[in-house]
């Protein structure tokens, strides 16, 4: 589902090199975790194969087809792919239906099938009663909920999520990632997930280790 | 929905933003409908002086102004004998001034002029009008401000008049003006002939070959139609230029305010527009979504303004000094025009915030406080 091949990316004209010649595979309906300290480039690599930004050098295949910039990565963005943040990344003055609709205006979804598949979402992340609240009297554990929602609007195939659990308690943080790990399986997700914990990491189809840019351990697929 | 849900959220959350916004354009466009509508008004009023109940004027060629103009005494004797005119009529215009008044406008007319016929009486007659006599009819305003009845005596220019009648016109030149009697303007004036002639067909499609015959019989004069000449005469041509060069300043002040406005917008959302973009946005729809909330803030102050200038011009309509100036109705044209540029103006402005809003790069946005 996602193949990319000797991916090197730097900031700032080539003074800050992020990814040097990272290749990493990630099977249909696997949950990988990505994990190293802070700068070692797992967001970056997200980033990469989320199609947000374009590598220096390298190729980035998701679904089959080849990432480039432009339309592609927007078609990737609407379709293909669902993205969890750290910081849940909703707009504060709206509502939880109207940030979990955001990506289906951009798809261009009929509202009745976007009011559906909101409907359906909200009642498995435990959210119904909480549809018309705004953001802001929402708990952290319900923003990120509704951020894991809003990324599943469109039924993408692959789900990423750069540290989705990185600002939540301990108690929180299980039920996040449990529920990510619960969709994953019930939607047939392919779950590529950074984190610093490892403990959550290890209950993932396989770890991924990186250190200063480059993958250490577990880049590839051993045949799941 | 949610798209314009979007767009509404931020101009309702920043209102006294949009508020300034929407205010600078509807002052923009009250300013410039006011102005418009006077000096259009104005434009109309003085080409009512020169139509009356006619639809041709004659008048020198190559003058700057109708007041330089002289068409001599033997032209008007001619033209009077043509099989295709109906009436011909010498009107002499002229600038005095009396003792409180600089500028008064007057008229040398012939007894016979459509004017006095028109004209609502408040003191006199026609029959106390006469051509060769020099008694002077004012206008309302004019008796106004010359503190003159029926009767009196006034200081008009180097010369003292009696005042023979009052008359109420709809025109506000003439109702501030003073019409003396033909022959004694172009005594006052040292005219041997007349400003212009006006005239009347008896079948308007002998225009042409009137205008034809004027050319060929008084090279130096023209004859034009009505409708002709407030197309061409500079002055009515600067006056609707000027009107429409200040409303257009105006509404650039206006549309520079909503540039402001937007740009201090885009620069304190590019978190949110990082968000739609990696949510799926495309560029142009981030960058749609930037020029529709100018279009919305250009659209409601239009319609305030349009709203605000109309009420001023009723206003003003009943202000003496300024009756006969203002014409209050509204034309449609001109208010679809005035909305259409509003529009234009805000879209105009929103253009660079919305280029910025588009080449957003949503990962470093992301990380934007």
């Amino acid at each position: 589902m996602i193949e990319a091949l000797d991916i090197s990316k730097s900031y700032e004209g080539g003074a800050i090199q992020v990814l040097r010649g990272v290749s990493l595979t990630v099977a249909k309906g696997e949950t990988v975790a990505l994990c190293g300290s802070s700068g070692c480039g797992k967001s970056t690599l997200l980033h990469l194969i989320g199609g947000l930004d374009m590598p220096d050098r390298g190729k980035i295949a998701v679904a089959g087809k080849e990432l480039d910039a432009g339309n592609r990565a927007l078609d990737l963005l609407r379709h293909d792919v669902g993205f969890v943040f750290q910081l849940h990344n909703l707009l504060p003055d709206l509502t939880l239906a109207e940030n979990c609709l955001i990506p289906t205006v951009a798809a261009g979804t009929k509202r009745a099938v976007a009011e559906k598949r909101l409907s359906e979402l909200v009642e498995r992340m435990g959210l119904g009663h909480r549809l018309n609240a705004r953001i802001q009297k929402l708990s952290g554990g319900e923003r990120q909920r509704t951020a894991i929602c809003r990324a599943l609007m469109n039924s993408p195939r692959i789900l990423l999520a750069d540290e989705p659990t990185g600002a939540l308690d301990e108690k929180t943080a299980e039920t996040v990632f449990s529920l990510l790990l619960e969709l994953a399986s019930s939607e047939g997700l392919t779950l590529l997930m950074a984190t610093h914990d490892r403990a959550l990491a290890a209950r993932c189809d396989r770890m991924v280790e990186m250190r200063d840019g480059r993958i250490v351990e577990g880049g590839h697929n051993a045949g799941k | 929905m949610i798209f314009l849900r979007l767009i509404l959220t931020n101009l309702l959350r920043h209102r006294m933003r949009t508020l300034m916004s929407t205010a600078g354009i509807a002052f923009s466009v009250a300013a410039m409908l006011t102005v418009v509508t006077v000096l259009q008004g104005a434009v109309g009023m003085f080409s009512g002086l020169l139509s009356s109940d006619s639809e041709t004027i004659v008048f020198e060629k190559n003058v700057s102004d109708l007041f330089f103009s002289e068409v001599p005494q033997s032209a008007l004797d001619e033209l009077t004998k043509w099989p295709m005119v109906e009436h011909a009529d010498a009107v002499v215009f002229g600038i005095v001034s009396s003792h409180d008044q600089p500028i008064i406008t007057c008229f040398g007319i012939t007894d016979k002029d459509a004017r006095l016929r028109k004209a609502a009486w408040i003191e006199g007659s026609v029959a106390g009008f006469k051509a060769d006599g020099q008694g002077i009819v004012l206008g309302e305003r004019a008796a106004e401000f010359l503190h003159a009845h029926r009767g009196d005596t006034v200081p008009v220019g180097h010369g003292s008049f009696e005042v023979v009648g009052v008359i109420r016109t709809s025109n506000g030149f003439e109702d501030g003006g003073v019409f003396m009697p033909l022959k004694a303007a172009q005594s006052f004036f040292h005219k041997e002939g007349s400003s212009v002639i006006t005239v009347k067909l008896r079948n308007a499609d002998e225009l042409a070959g009137f205008k034809a015959r004027v050319q060929a019989q008084y090279p130096n004069l023209t004859a034009l139609e009505n409708a002709e000449f407030n197309r061409s005469y500079s002055q009515f041509r600067i006056l609707k230029a000027t009107a429409w060069a200040v409303g257009g300043c105006g509404l650039l002040l206006g549309g520079f305010g909503v540039a402001n406005t937007m740009i201090m917008s885009v620069f304190t959302r590019i978190r949110e527009f990082a968000i739609l973009r990696v949510n799926g946005f495309s560029q142009a729809q981030v960058a749609t979504m930037v020029l529709t909330e100018a279009s919305l803030i250009s659209l409601l102050g239009a319609g305030l303004g349009l709203a605000g200038g109309s009420s001023l011009l009723v206003v003003m309509k009943y202000v003496p000094a300024l009756h006969g100036y203002v014409d209050a109705s509204l034309r449609l044209s001109v208010m679809a025009l005035v909305l259409v540029l509003a529009a234009l103006t805000g879209i105009l402005g929103a253009l660079y915030p919305a280029f910025y809003a588009m080449r957003i790069r949503a990962v470093e946005a992301l990380r934007f406080e």
